[in-house]
C-alpha cells in the first residue's frame, strides 16, 4: 500500500524526469505551480493524467482534472490520497 | 479610431456592465477603465512617453490586460511575450524592439533582474502577482503592479497618439529562426477588429471566453474585439483542463469559443453531454486546419452552434473565414476574404491564376500590417508596393488554390515553419538551441505528424564519437532556452544525415 510519502516522491520523481529532465531534487519545490512556472504544458497534463491512472491505479473523472488537483506536487498528492481513501 | 477607445467608448456606453472575469475577479467596464488609467498614468510619470515600446511577459491574467490598455493609453506600443518564454529569448525582444519597460511575473523577478542587465534601454519593471503588494519595493528599477496603480490618478491621461501610430508589435517566428515583430498601427488592429466582428456577427451580448495567450494575435483579438463590441471576456490562463473550460463556459453561458486544433481534439475526448453548452452561439478555429472528422465531430457535437473555419497570420491578423453554412458543402477549404479586403493567387512570375491551380496567396487591404520592426530585408519580402503609392500587398509565403465558386483551399507551406499546438515554430531556432548543447555535431528539426498537436517538433542529431549523450540530455538543454511549444517531443540520434549535392542537409528524407 503506498504511503502518503511515497505518492509524494513518485509524482516528485515522475516530474523533474519526464519534464524538468533531470533528477536533482532541488529543481522543484511542492508547492510550485506547473503552469505559471511553465514546467507542464497544456498537452502535458493528458501525460500526467496517464500517469496518475496507470500508476496509482485511481480513475480520474474528466471533471476532476482541474488545476486546484493537478497544478502542484502538494495538490496531486493530496487528490490522490483523496481518491484512494488515505488521510493526506 | 485608436484602440483604447474600444474600452473607453464601452466604459461609457455600459459602465456598470462585466467586462472581464478573470481569477475570480469580475471587473466592469468601469473598473477596467480606471486601472488602465491609473497604469497609463503610473506608465508616463516613471517616463513612458509616446511611441516607447512597453513589454508585457505575463501569463493571461487581469494585471496582462490592464497593463495592455495602460500602455496604449500612455501612447505607447504594447509587445506580449508569451510566459514560458525563456529570459534569453525575451531579452533579445526587448533588445530588438528597444523597449523601455516591462511587465513581468514577481516569481521572476531574478530573471527580470538579469534581463534587464542584457537589455541597457530597460528603465523599470512593473512587478505583477498575488505576492507582489504595495509595499513590495524590490530595487529602485522595479516596482510592485500595485504600488504603480495605487499612487497612480484613475483620471484618462490626454490622448497623444494618432491612428497611423503603432498600437502593438507581436513577434512570431520566421523562418530565419529569429522572431520578427510585425508592427500594427491603431488604424490595422481597429479594420481587423472590426471586419471580423462583422463577420461573427459579435454583439454586446456575447461571453467570449479565451484560453490562448495573449503574445499569440488570436488570443489578444479575443479581448481587443470584445472590449470593442462590447461583451464579457472570460480570460483562462490556458486549456490544459479542459473539463474545466466547459465548466466555465456552462457557468458563464459562454457565447463564443475560439479554438485550435488541439484544444478542439482535446475537447472531443471527453464526455461533452455531461455539460450544459447550450449556450454557444459559435466556435472558431484558425492557426492550423481541423482534421474534416474532426469539423464533422464538432458539427455533431454542437449541432446548435456556428462552426467558422478560419486562415490568416500574424502579418495581416485574419484573412480567410468560411460562412458557417458552407462548411458542410466543403469541409476542407478555409473561405473566402474577411469583410473589406481582398485575396488572390499568384505564380511565382505574378500572375493570377484561377480555380484549381496552386500559388501563393496575396492579400489587399487596410489589415494588411506595416512590416517587420526594424528588418527592412524580411519586410520586403514579405510586403511589395501594390496598385497605389502608400499600399502594401501581403505576400503570405503560403500555397493556395481556389475552387470555381471562389472558395480558398491551403496546400502547403512555401516555408518549413512547423505548426503545432497552434503555434509557429522556426526549425531554425531550434535547430541553434541543440548546436550550443557540447557534444552535438549538427542537428536538424522538423515536423512530423501529430493526433494532438498537429505537428510536433522532431530533432536529429548528430553526436561527437565520445559525446554519451542521451535523449534526456537533448531536452534539458532545450528547456532552458525553449517556450513549452517549441520543445522536441521526439529525439532521434543519427550517425549522419543525408545531403543535397551543395551539402546541405536534405530534410526530405529525414522524413
Amino acid at each position: 500500500m503506498s504511503t502518503t510519502m511515497s505518492i509524494e516522491t513518485q509524482i516528485r520523481h515522475y516530474i523533474l524526469e519526464n519534464f524538468l529532465y533531470t533528477k536533482d531534487e532541488g529543481k522543484l519545490r511542492n508547492n510550485t505551480s506547473f503552469l505559471e512556472d511553465g514546467i507542464v504544458d497544456s498537452t502535458g497534463i493528458l501525460e500526467l493524467l496517464l500517469f496518475v491512472e496507470e500508476t496509482f491505479g485511481v480513475q480520474v473523472e474528466d471533471d476532476e482534472v482541474t488545476p486546484e488537483n493537478f497544478d502542484s506536487v502538494e495538490r496531486l498528492t493530496r487528490y490522490i490520497c483523496m481518491k484512494k481513501g488515505m488521510p493526506c | 479610431m485608436l484602440v483604447h477607445e474600444f474600452l473607453e467608448d464601452s466604459a461609457r456606453r455600459t459602465p456598470d456592465k462585466v467586462a472581464l472575469i478573470c481569477e475570480g475577479q469580475r471587473l466592469t467596464y468601469r473598473q477596467v477603465e480606471a486601472d488602465a488609467n491609473r497604469v497609463a498614468n503610473g506608465l508616463r510619470a516613471a517616463g513612458v512617453q509616446r511611441g516607447d515600446r512597453v513589454g508585457v511577459w505575463l501569463p493571461n491574467s487581469v494585471e496582462a490586460v490592464l497593463a495592455i490598455f495602460g500602455i496604449l493609453k500612455a501612447g505607447a506600443t504594447f509587445v506580449v511575450v508569451n510566459s514560458t518564454t525563456k529570459p534569453d529569448k525575451l531579452a533579445y525582444v526587448l533588445n530588438n524592439c528597444q523597449a523601455t519597460a516591462l511587465f513581468a511575473p514577481e516569481r521572476q523577478a531574478e530573471a527580470v533582474a538579469d534581463v534587464m542587465a542584457s537589455v541597457p534601454i530597460l528603465k523599470f519593471a512593473v512587478l505583477c502577482g498575488k505576492d507582489a503588494d504595495e509595499k513590495t519595493v524590490v530595487s529602485g528599477t522595479m516596482q510592485a503592479f500595485a504600488r504603480l496603480v495605487a499612487v497612480a490618478p484613475s483620471d484618462r491621461p490626454p490622448c497623444s497618439c494618432i491612428d497611423i501610430d503603432l498600437a502593438c508589435l507581436i513577434y512570431t517566428s520566421g523562418s530565419t529562426g529569429d522572431p520578427k515583430g510585425v508592427m500594427s498601427t491603431h488604424a490595422n488592429v481597429a479594420f481587423a477588429a472590426s471586419s471580423i466582428i462583422h463577420y461573427l456577427q459579435n454583439g454586446p451580448d456575447d461571453v467570449i471566453i479565451n484560453v490562448l495567450p495573449l503574445s499569440f494575435d488570436y488570443g489578444l483579438y479575443q479581448l481587443l474585439m470584445t472590449f470593442k463590441f462590447g461583451g464579457t471576456l472570460v480570460l483562462e490562463r490556458s486549456f490544459a483542463y479542459p473539463a474545466a473550460i466547459l465548466k466555465r463556459i456552462a457557468e458563464e453561458r459562454v457565447t463564443g469559443l475560439p479554438g485550435v486544433p488541439t484544444l478542439f481534439a482535446m475537447l472531443l475526448q471527453l464526455d461533452l453531454s455531461r455539460f450544459d453548452l447550450s449556450s454557444l452561439r459559435y466556435l472558431t478555429n484558425t492557426a492550423a486546419a481541423l482534421p474534416v472528422e474532426h469539423i464533422q465531430r464538432l458539427r455533431a457535437a454542437f449541432p446548435w452552434a456556428k462552426l467558422y473555419s478560419m486562415y490568416g497570420l500574424t502579418e495581416c491578423k485574419r484573412t480567410l473565414y468560411l460562412p458557417p453554412e458552407e462548411l458542410d458543402r466543403r469541409p476542407g477549404s478555409v473561405g473566402i476574404a474577411i469583410p473589406g479586403t481582398e485575396v488572390w493567387i499568384e505564380d511565382e512570375a505574378g500572375r493570377r491564376l484561377g480555380p484549381g491551380e496552386v500559388g501563393e496567396l496575396v492579400v489587399r487591404g487596410s489589415h494588411v500590417m506595416q512590416g517587420y520592426w526594424q528588418d527592412a530585408a524580411a519586410t520586403a519580402e514579405r510586403y511589395r508596393p501594390g496598385r497605389y503609392p502608400a499600399e502594401r500587398l501581403l505576400y503570405t509565403g503560403d500555397l493556395f488554390k481556389m475552387d470555381e465558386e471562389g472558395f480558398f483551399y491551403f496546400v502547403a507551406r512555401k516555408d518549413d515553419i512547423i505548426k503545432t499546438r497552434g503555434e509557429k515554430v522556426a526549425p531554425k531556432e531550434v535547430e541553434s538551441v541543440l548546436y550550443q548543447l557540447p557534444g552535438v555535431v549538427e542537428a536538424a528539426v522538423i515536423g512530423v505528424p501529430d493526433a494532438l498537436l498537429g505537428e510536433a517538433v522532431k530533432a536529429f542529431v548528430v553526436c561527437a564519437p565520445d559525446a554519451n549523450l542521451t535523449e534526456r540530455d537533448v531536452l534539458r538543454h532545450c528547456a532552458q532556452y525553449l517556450e513549452d511549444f517549441a520543445m522536441p517531443k521526439q529525439v532521434e540520434f543519427r550517425t549522419s544525415f543525408p545531403r543535397t549535392e551543395s551539402g546541405k542537409i536534405q530534410k526530405r528524407d529525414l522524413r
